[in-house]
């Protein structure tokens, strides 16, 4: 379980978070969503240590990650996969080379072994057939395929997914929800996505929480949120045309 | 950690606040610069680890092999202008046939290691400058930092063991360049003969001259690696920050070459004073 305790969080003299608390399950997919710079990659990089909060705790599976260091830390670390928005794929090693990046640097697999896996994991995301492809030759939906293969290689325990449908066309962005719900089904991972795609939320969300002047306004089940009184959530919907009298199911996939 | 969390300070109110302010963020710098360097030597104990070493090796044909052309003629021409200036007022005093000495110890005490290093200062420093800020902006530093792999270890160890190795090899090579280029000047414009400007040559060079200057060759690659890599992990603003960090790194180590070469000469040859 991911927990936000009280989080506040300043940067460049503004307020990002401010006493924030979210508590994501185990097995759930949680789906951040609202305008952008209102903190939503914020959010994620303290659950990932990216960022160490001003105030306040992130526990992840009962540890304090976010008053850890050192070799804690990296142990902590282990429970998380990450696709970054640009895929942040290694520009020099190949599509294979990345994805078998973490098992060759962190575990003792014979190379038979790690390419065997790491071709797995390109076969799951429909890369196989690029693998010997470098990073720039590849589109922006398929690097986020490899950044995704790379980040579920080691079979993490919590999956977290920074914009992954951003700067995509509507049908590899639904390519990449689709491959994010066959990634649950198939591995029973926890999932936190970061979105402004509302579309895209409500389509792969078990629950949705929508974050806006440093705080989370609405953390509910999508049939609830899109059904949500809120008038921030209702001004969100509206500016994705998604309105409460909709029918909510045709969202769902 | 290297993925660092931006940071915001207002402007400052005066030349004073704007003074302070840069001898704080310099200070801080060198204090980065130098944590870099010792975690740096910490990780040399994965020097032999089988990947490290083909990436070193693949650097040491990056930062060596690459730069061998444009070595081989700033050095040649190096030392065909040290034989021109010095063979013009030696024949003054029919002593053209000094310029052997004045080349070959030009070349190995100063002229040699701080070309060598400014070249690559220039070409690989800013080259690893550049390719560092890039991956901090496109996150890949905090990739590496997610899966737990040590940027550090996996991206500066193989750069700065590569220019320690490359930057004395290159620069032993300079000065053969240097040598041969104020020969042929030599023999073309001074008429002095080559084996008289070779004999020359090797009797006024001592072998302290050699180890001084290769000496000062190793200390100039951690130098460059060290500043490079620190420039470009400090990346913050697109690439305009990647940008800017190329363009600090060839000022600093530029500064940083000519301080350290003259302490070095210093601590070296001082008792030459007395």
């Amino acid at each position: 379980m991911i927990e936000l305790q009280n989080v506040s969080k300043v940067l460049s003299g503004r307020t990002i978070l401010d006493k924030v608390n979210l508590q994501i399950h185990d097995g759930e997919t949680c789906v951040i969503v609202g305008p952008s710079g209102v903190g939503k990659s914020v959010t994620v990089k303290h659950m990932i240590r990216l960022l160490t909060p001003d105030s306040g705790k992130v526990i992840v599976n009962g540890d304090p990650i976010s008053e850890l260091s050192g070799v804690e830390l990296e142990a902590a670390r282990e429970h998380f996969g990450v696709l970054f928005q640009g895929g942040a794929l290694i520009e020099w090693l190949s599509v294979r080379e990345n994805v078998a990046l973490p098992l060759r640097e962190k575990t003792s697999m014979g190379e038979s072994d790690i390419i065997e896996l790491a071709m797995q994991k390109l076969t799951l995301v429909g890369m196989a057939d690029h693998s010997t492809k470098r990073p720039s030759e590849l589109s922006g939906g398929m690097r986020k395929r490899v950044g995704l293969a790379r980040a579920m290689v080691r079979n993490p325990s919590i999956l977290i997914y920074d914009e992954p449908t951003s700067g995509l066309d509507p049908v590899s962005a639904r390519t990449i929800d689709d491959l994010i719900l066959s990634m649950q089904a198939e591995l029973g991972v926890t999932s936190v996505v970061v979105t402004h795609d509302l579309h895209s939320a409500l389509s792969i969300g078990d629950r949705i929480a929508m974050i806006t002047g440093g705080r989370f306004v609405e953390t509910a089940a999508p049939r609830q949120f899109v059904e949500s009184e809120n008038e921030s959530v209702q001004a969100f919907l509206a500016s994705q045309f998604i309105t409460r009298k909709g029918d909510w199911e045709n969202w769902r996939r | 950690m290297i993925t660092r969390e931006p940071e915001y300070f207002p402007p400052p109110g005066n030349f004073i606040g704007r003074l302070g302010r840069g001898i704080v963020f310099s200070s801080r710098g060198l204090g980065r610069a130098l944590l870099l360097l010792v975690d740096t030597l910490a990780c040399m104990r994965f020097v032999f680890a089988t990947r490290t070493r083909k990436e070193i090796v693949y650097q040491m044909f990056v930062s060596g092999i690459k730069s061998l052309g444009v070595i081989t003629i700033v050095a040649m021409f190096t030392g065909m202008i040290l034989a021109l200036q010095t063979g013009i007022e030696l024949r003054k005093f029919n002593q053209e046939v000094n310029i052997g000495a004045a080349v070959m110890v030009s070349m190995l005490r100063e002229m040699g290691p701080f070309m060598t290093a400014l070249i690559l200062a220039a070409s690989v420093g800013s080259a690893y400058a550049a390719q560092m800020g890039t991956m901090v902006v496109s996150e890949e530093i905090a990739a590496l930092e997610i899966m737990s792999i040590n940027p550090v270890r996996f991206l500066v160890l193989p750069r700065m063991v590569s220019l320690m190795v490359m930057t004395p090899l290159l620069t032993f090579y300079s000065c053969v360049m240097g040598v041969l280029g104020g020969g042929m000047v030599g023999i073309t414009q001074l008429s002095v003969p080559w084996h008289a400007y070779i004999r020359n040559a090797l009797d006024f060079a001592a072998a302290k001259d050699l180890y001084v200057g290769l000496l000062k060759a190793f200390i100039f690659g951690v130098i460059i690696a060290i500043v490079a890599c620190h420039q470009g992990f400090s990346t913050t603003q697109g690439a305009v920050g990647v940008g800017n960090a190329t363009r600090r790194t060839v000022i600093v180590c530029f500064l940083t070459i000519l301080v350290a070469g003259y302490m070095i000469t210093r601590l070296f040859y001082i008792n030459a004073l007395d």
